[in-house]
């Protein structure tokens, strides 16, 4: 996407071996500026390293990659996105709440990997397929009255982009598919992020238990 | 006072290996003090509160009880701890039970009393042995019963023993009351009290501290438990297929495919709570999804939302689907799927989606049964509609849509 300098970008991952299979992954596409294996490395790692992007895992010896999130949210210009092999929505949903601008599970590919990071550096939101599916769910219809319409209901579009994204669709596809431009694309998932971040919908806050996972 | 402050506790040391069942050991199940008593029983072959008894009464008509109880003590090895996580969870761990020991602490003092007390009636005697026995035999008893129950409370456990003592006092108070004199019974029942106080004020530091080690010694078993538990599981699952993937090293695609499937075992059982029994449209498209990736090794990613009860239409529809993911997997020539299933009120709708070469739909042969017959027809016999949307190059999308019931 972007020509002009590498994106900065800070590896926390418990794993060594895990870390060592991203970076191979990535090659020359990014500037791996630090790596942490748990949350105090890590907010120490960012704090001096101020990188664009942080790939955040989600589980954390020392309290996870919310911690992280938590100890730092607005002292550092970084954005987060999380990684996890995890399929449990309220780690999930967690880490997004928490100010993750999305999250990609560790199946994902070199290319796509670079590309998410580059969407997240510029402000956008990542969703994989399956955050998007988490999200149809948690603001499935109900009936439930909201406090907060704007936050509490996301759109028809939205929903449409969501559906997508968990076909397997990529912004350019969706794009092409809706007929509308990836700018588009991005404001919507954008938006649903936001509201999945703020929304006080009972689903989302104590959803896990009630939902199957995945 | 008599074996109550022999000691506190025995040295959990080393002891010789078991070699035989009837050697002569300190027994750690079952001991009162250092295991003397229950390690001569079992040894012996006879009831222990027979040998108990017996060192009771020996230490009574003339203290070689102690000593022979000290040299036992010093000179007997005990038995080895139990290994810790092969244990069975049903044995309780090596403890003691201080009440039983103070029972029989309560009848070796009654009887010291007795014997070298002076001015007993010779007649007060067997009453107040009788009671004391009786005594003990009512606190072996409680003990037994609180033995199934023994996680109660330590709160109701310390009531139940001070109810104990004021049975025990007060019963043999009534006896000396009934036998002697009104002055002696008395200072026989102050005597009575003060040994008592006696006894509780030496016990208690050390009746609690055995406390602590007892829970501390039940946490750690339950998490050797949990750790043995989760030992199985692995040994059962990852174990196994890491030695399969070792021997089928050269086969890439055996690989894969057992990495993917151990994979998918792994966070079912992490990540589940519990298998939906019966099965349901999600549990059953993930599995159709996980039979699919292990027969042809390919990588599906599958997206759920909602969940609705099986019938015949989301049973077509489901299998309508599976066709489909084989297609993608046997003729695209990619080996990464997308399914998306989505239940929105009645309305049920899968979609199986690859970016791999596409084909020319209409220069399907047409005996090909696999999209007109499994995947179309089956979708129009129960109702529903099948949209597949492909070019060459494009990847293909086949799109399942059918009502409920």
């Amino acid at each position: 996407m972007s020509e002009s300098p590498l994106r900065r970008v800070v590896l926390v991952d418990d794993h060594q071996m895990f870390r060592t299979g991203v970076k191979a992954e990535l090659g020359g596409s990014v500037e791996i500026v630090g790596e942490a294996g748990d949350v105090d490395e890590a907010v120490a790692v960012i704090r001096a390293t101020t990188p664009d992007v942080v790939l955040l895992d989600v589980h954390l010896p020392g309290g996870g990659g919310i911690e992280v999130l938590r100890r730092l949210t607005g002292s550092v210009p970084s954005r987060f996105l999380a990684l996890s092999v995890s399929d449990a929505a309220e780690d999930v949903i967690g880490v997004v709440r928490g100010g993750a601008r999305g999250y990609v599970t560790k199946t994902i590919s070199g290319p796509e990997l670079t590309d998410a990071i580059d969407r997240v550096a510029e402000g956008d939101a990542v969703f994989s397929p399956r955050l998007a599916g988490f999200v149809l769910d948690a603001f499935a219809a109900s009936d439930v009255p909201s406090v907060d319409p704007e936050l509490d209901q996301i759109t028809q579009r939205e929903r449409d982009v969501l559906r997508l994204i968990a076909r397997g669709y990529a912004y350019k596809e969706i794009a092409k598919e809706l007929f509308i431009s990836v700018k588009t694309v991005e404001t919507h998932v954008s938006s649903v992020l936001r509201k999945l971040q703020l929304s006080n919908r009972h689903e989302l806050s104590r959803w896990a238990a009630a939902r199957r996972l995945v | 006072m008599t074996i109550g402050d022999v000691g506190e506790r025995d040295e959990t040391g080393k002891a010789p290996p078991e070699a035989g069942r009837a050697r002569l050991e300190r027994a750690r199940r079952g001991r009162l003090v250092a295991g003397v008593c229950r390690g001569l029983a079992d040894h012996l072959g006879i009831d222990v509160l027979v040998v108990r008894g017996a060192f009771v009464l020996l230490t009574v008509a003339s203290g070689i009880g102690v000593a022979a109880y000290g040299a036992f003590w010093v000179l007997v090895g005990s038995t080895p701890p139990p290994d810790a996580v092969a244990g069975e969870s049903a044995a309780d761990p090596p403890r003691r039970d201080w009440r039983q020991l103070l029972a029989y602490t309560a009848v070796a003092a009654g009887l010291s009393m007795l014997t070298w007390g002076a001015g007993f009636a010779e007649a007060a005697l067997w009453p107040f042995v009788a009671g004391a026995i009786g005594a003990a035999i009512l606190w072996q008893q409680a003990d037994r019963d609180q033995r199934e129950r023994w996680v109660l409370p330590l709160r109701q456990r310390w009531w139940r023993t001070l109810l104990g003592l004021l049975l025990v006092v007060g019963g043999t108070g009534g006896f000396v009351v009934r036998n002697v004199d009104a002055a002696q019974a008395r200072s026989v029942v102050i005597a009575m009290l003060v040994i008592a106080t006696g006894v509780a004020v030496i016990v208690t530091p050390w009746a609690v501290r055995l406390w602590q080690d007892l829970e501390a010694e039940r946490n750690e078993r339950v998490r050797s438990q949990e750790r043995a538990e989760l030992a199985a599981h692995i040994h059962d699952s990852v174990l196994h297929t890491l030695t399969l993937i070792q021997r089928n090293a050269q086969d890439t695609a055996e690989v894969q495919r057992l990495a993917r499937s151990q994979e998918r075992t792994l966070r079912a059982w992490l990540y589940q709570p519990k298998p939906e029994e019966g099965g349901t449209f999600a549990s059953v498209v993930k599995d159709v999804t996980g039979e699919v990736e292990d027969a042809h090794g390919v990588q599906i990613e599958v997206v759920v939302v909602g969940d609705c009860p099986l019938d015949d239409r989301v049973g077509a529809i489901v299998q309508a689907a599976r066709e489909a993911m084989v297609n993608a997997a046997k003729y695209s020539g990619t080996k990464s799927v997308s399914v998306f299933a989505e239940v929105e009120g009645d309305e049920v709708t899968i979609f199986v989606r690859d970016r791999g070469k596409g084909f020319d739909l209409e220069g399907v042969p047409a005996d090909r049964m696999g999209v007109r017959g499994s995947i179309i027809g089956r979708m129009e016999r129960n109702g529903g509609t099948a949209t597949v949307r492909t070019a060459p190059g494009e990847g293909t999308e086949v799109r399942l849509e059918i009502t409920r019931q």
